[in-house]
């Protein structure tokens, strides 16, 4: 039969992860036990549960992971509420992969990079992050800032403690908004976290995080004297089909979908504001 | 070129209807809509705006794309695409010829959507120049030429025969097919037709409407503009100009349980509607406002810009005449299509 992209292929769930309180991490094979489809850092996919409906998410594994794929999902409504009501060894579908990834065969290549991610923000991120380290010779420095809402809440606690914070050259940043016990790191904000870590402006930086954190970061990494065009972020908006035709995601002459969902800051300001 | 008698025409579609499915304008309890063909039937070409455009035919309002078998853990995917039987979509006018091209460049641009995909190579389609264009009419604004459209094979109408002319190999296929039943002729008859209906064309009321500030690099500034307030203030967000246009692609896909399996499948949908956007964070258009320019905003200036310039209205005029608040896209256009920035 013809390829056709809006038919999902089958996958398996072969791993549940209890993130927090709510994230879970589901780890995705193909039914031959095989990954199901290669991806690039910041590629999404549509993953569905057949009569509960499909959502999109962001492929949270390096595309530098021969085994499987991950999906980290936050529980928020229908699709991933049932999703996070499953069990291991149930089959779900998939479809993708879609939209831009980061650009980091070009533009990322022996630059120092900074990554700001806020909450499930991490989600795209962590598949950047964990191709840079296989790559590691092809890239500078690397700076982490993360914050969440609580200990609880950063999502891939264990690889960052564990992993990001020992490798060479890596600086991790943790922070949560309110002080808890047990919890040594800073608190605050990430923009003002961001702002008081006075970081070097010639880095690249990715952001992902909720529209609000964005915003204020980008104010903070302006004033620290970032450049727009060197400043990447990921757009969320509605989507359904994922390949710029059902029109959900417009917005200006762009589809987020297939035009992003990852953008440059200078790219934003010629876009309608309507995101 | 070649003819064939007015009373002759059930002849012809009846030769046509031999051989595959013929979808062709047909009067139904007062509305006219392309429907298949049948003995009997009341076919109306003379209509110039069917209730449902033509893109109903390779997009449909409803379709089924796929099922889904679920058991225990498992699931079964079904591909329900199936071989498009081959059909003739007869009577489609310049403007909703041109819409079709404008769909194209959705449906087929890579990855191609094979649902559209194979019933749009499963049609040929024969196009029915206009020689009474209405006052609501205004395709010659964006270019379309009403009185000789695109087509596998182009017909003409007059009081006395039907002219016929085929321009693809799809239409000379079709041409083969019915050959027996014309005669040779009419080109005299057509040159008159076309001349007398390019008069017609001239004088209609939305004729001169300018569209010189709707280009990309006015984006943001028309996007700004304030005057979609008080052009959207009257809408209700009822879609009726979106289902009737023949351009709008929007769609939504949705599962629905039944007793054999989840049928996936897809609707129309319409960025009209309040929850088109909607997540479970928040809303990128929260006001009519919002959506209502959207709209326009598409069709105008964002779609032209990723289609070197080709407008997604083709000026049918059936959001004119359908509105129930007589809101359209020509109030748009002549608010803010002629302003000039300098
Ligand atoms: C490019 C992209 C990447 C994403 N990556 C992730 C990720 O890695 N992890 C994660 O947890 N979430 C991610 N999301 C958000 C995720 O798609 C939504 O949380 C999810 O669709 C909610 O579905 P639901 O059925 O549970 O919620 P409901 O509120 O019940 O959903 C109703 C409908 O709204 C849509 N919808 C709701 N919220 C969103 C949203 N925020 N964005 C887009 N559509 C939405 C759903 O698709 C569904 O059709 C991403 C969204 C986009 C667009
Ligand atoms: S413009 Fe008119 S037809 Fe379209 S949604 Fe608004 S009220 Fe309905
Ligand atoms: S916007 Fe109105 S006039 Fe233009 S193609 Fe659509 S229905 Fe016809
Ligand atoms: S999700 Fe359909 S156009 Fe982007």
């Amino acid at each position: 039969m013809i390829e056709e992209t809006l038919i999902p292929k089958v996958g398996v769930v072969t791993d549940i992860r209890k993130d927090t309180p709510d994230v879970k991490t589901f780890r995705v094979v193909g039914t031959d036990g095989k990954k199901l489809f290669e991806h690039m850092p910041g590629q999404c996919a549509m993953v569905s549960v057949p009569g509960v409906g499909e959502c999109m998410f962001s492929i949270t594994s390096s595309p530098t992971n021969q085994e499987f794929m991950e999906f980290s999902i936050k529980k928020c409504g229908c699709v991933t509420e049932v999703l996070h009501a499953m069990e291991v060894g149930q089959q779900i579908t998939v479809r993708g992969p879609y939209g831009r990834n980061f650009p980091v065969e070009e533009d990322f290549k022996g630059k120092d990079l900074l990554f700001i991610a806020g909450g499930i923000g991490l989600a795209p991120l962590r598949s950047v992050i964990n191709y840079v380290r296989h790559y590691r010779e092809n890239y500078g420095k690397v700076v982490i800032v993360y914050g969440a809402r609580s200990a609880d809440d950063l999502v891939d606690f264990e690889e960052i403690k564990t992993e990001w914070k020992n490798e060479p050259n890596f600086e991790v940043y943790l922070t949560i908004d309110r002080p808890q016990e047990g919890w040594d790191d800073h608190v605050g904000f990430v923009p003002s976290y961001v702002k008081e870590l006075g970081l070097d402006s010639n880095m690249t930086a990715v952001l992902c995080g909720p529209p609000i954190m964005i915003k204020f970061t980008l104010q903070g990494l302006l004033e620290l004297g970032f450049e727009k065009s060197r400043v990447y972020t990921t757009l969320e908006l509605r989507m359904k089909c994922g390949v710029g035709k059902c029109g959900r995601c417009n917005v200006g002459d762009k589809f987020v979908c297939k035009d992003g969902p990852v953008f440059r800051m200078d790219q934003l300001d010629e876009l309608p504001d309507e995101y | 070129m070649l003819k064939i008698a007015k009373e002759r025409l059930n002849e012809l579609y009846g030769k046509i209807a031999q051989t595959q499915g013929l979808f062709i304008p047909v009067k139904k309890a007062g509305e006219v809509n392309y429907a298949i063909w049948g003995e009997g039937k009341e076919v109306s070409l003379e209509t110039l705006k069917t209730v449902k455009s033509p893109k109903n035919m390779f997009f449909p309002q409803t379709e089924n794309m796929m099922k889904f078998k679920t058991e225990g853990k498992n699931i079964d995917i079904i591909d329900m695409r199936d071989e498009k039987r081959p059909y003739v979509l007869f009577g489609v006018k310049a403007c909703d010829y041109k819409a079709i091209e404008v769909l194209d460049k959705v449906f087929l641009a890579d990855p191609v959507d094979t649902f559209y995909k194979a019933r749009r190579e499963a049609t040929t389609i024969v196009t029915l120049a206009c020689s009474r264009p209405e006052e609501s009419c205004f395709c010659s604004v964006f270019g379309i030429d009403a009185t000789a459209p695109a087509g596998d094979v182009t017909v003409w109408l007059d009081n006395e025969n039907l002219y016929w002319q085929s321009n693809t190999e799809k239409g000379e296929a079709l041409t083969a097919a019915v050959k027996e039943l014309f005669t040779d002729g009419g080109e005299a008859e057509v040159e008159a037709q076309k001349a007398a209906t390019k008069e017609i064309l001239q004088k209609l009321p939305f004729a001169a409407l300018d569209l010189s500030r709707f280009k990309p690099e006015n984006l943001n500034e028309l996007f700004d503009d304030p005057a979609w307030e008080e052009l959207s203030e009257a809408c209700l967000g009822c879609g009726t100009c979106t289902f009737v246009c023949p351009t709008c692609q929007c769609f939504d896909i949705r599962d629905f349980k039944t007793n054999d399996g989840i049928l996936r499948y897809r609707c129309w949908d319409s960025c009209m509607y309040s929850d088109f956007t909607l997540m479970a964070h928040g809303n990128s258009r929260t006001t009519q406002m919002q959506r209502y320019r959207q709209r326009f905003m598409h069709k105008l200036v964002y779609y032209p810009s990723q289609n070197d310039g080709l407008y997604s209205c083709v000026g049918c005029g059936r959001c004119v005449n359908k509105c129930p608040q007589h809101l359209n896209i020509v109030k748009v256009i002549k608010t803010l299509g002629g302003k000039n920035d300098d």
